[in-house]
């Protein structure tokens, strides 16, 4: 068993290690700046809102960006060349919501779309939101 | 020349920190459930440690736009809500500064899901 594993390890075709690293740090430059480019827009045209309020239009463009690539298909495709580079990118996280959605529409709109939906990005809000309540209650005691 | 040396910070913050997540990847066979939950952790540690106003200084979107921005984005709004409602703010503060980001995501999936079939995995 452990020679048949050593075995598929060695054939398995081995993940070039620096044109990954290369791309994901070219591909995440890319789209943060992409990101910065909205950010100097709302700056210039909505003067009146704050920082946190113009971050927050930012994301949400950023996110509607991710979506609609993957709905075209297009997202998988930068996604096949840029490995973390377009996983770790807030669009990214809209990708790992609208992917599953689309690809279990056939399952109908409740049980399909409506539950898929969070299968991977769900341990994610979960972690996410009980790590901020856990810092509220540790930080009302302190 | 100003606007390009920023510009310039944003595209290597935003590039180390997806530098981090591929060698993670390359090195450990972890999931992008995983890398991504990872990232969103570690964006709520550096957050409440203080350190993630200073890479924000630095990097800009490079910092916010990667999914540590939206774990640092849950964890100063734990933290504000604390200071403006106490209890019920600590509860609710966090969900609610990233409130904008969820449902864009939400809503837009859920609208284009129901127009798109899925499209054929060619790799």
């Amino acid at each position: 068993m452990n020679n048949y594993l050593k075995m598929v390890e060695k054939s398995s075709p081995k993940t070039k290690m620096l044109p990954t690293l290369i791309m994901a740090f070219l591909v995440g430059g890319i789209i943060c700046c992409i990101g910065e480019g909205f950010l100097d827009m709302y700056k210039t045209y909505f003067p009146m809102l704050t920082e946190v309020e113009l971050r927050n239009a930012t994301s949400m463009t950023m996110i509607f960006l991710g979506v609609t690539l993957t709905a075209f298909g297009l997202y998988d495709k930068i996604g096949y060349y840029a490995g973390a580079g377009s996983i770790i990118p807030i669009t990214g996280f809209a990708n790992s919501v609208m992917s599953p959605a689309m690809e279990f529409n056939r399952e109908g709109v409740i049980y399909g779309v409506c539950s898929k939906m969070f299968v991977i990005a769900g341990p994610i809000i979960v972690f996410g939101v009980t790590a901020s309540v856990i810092i509220g209650l540790v930080g009302m005691m302190l | 020349m100003e606007v390009f040396i920023r510009y310039l910070q944003v595209f290597v913050t935003g590039g180390l920190i997806c530098f981090v997540g591929q060698v993670l990847i390359n090195k450990t066979n972890m999931t992008s459930a995983r890398i991504l939950v990872l990232f969103m952790l570690i964006g709520v540690v550096l957050e409440i440690t203080g350190a993630y106003s200073y890479i924000v200084d630095f990097g800009s979107s490079g910092a916010t736009i990667p999914i540590c921005g939206f774990g640092s984005n849950l964890a100063r709004g734990a933290l504000k809500g604390l200071e403006e409602n106490g209890f019920l703010g600590a509860i609710s503060g966090g969900l609610s500064s990233v409130a904008g980001g969820l449902s864009t995501v939400i809503v837009s999936s859920f609208i284009y899901a129901l127009i798109f079939k899925s499209h054929s995995k060619k790799f």
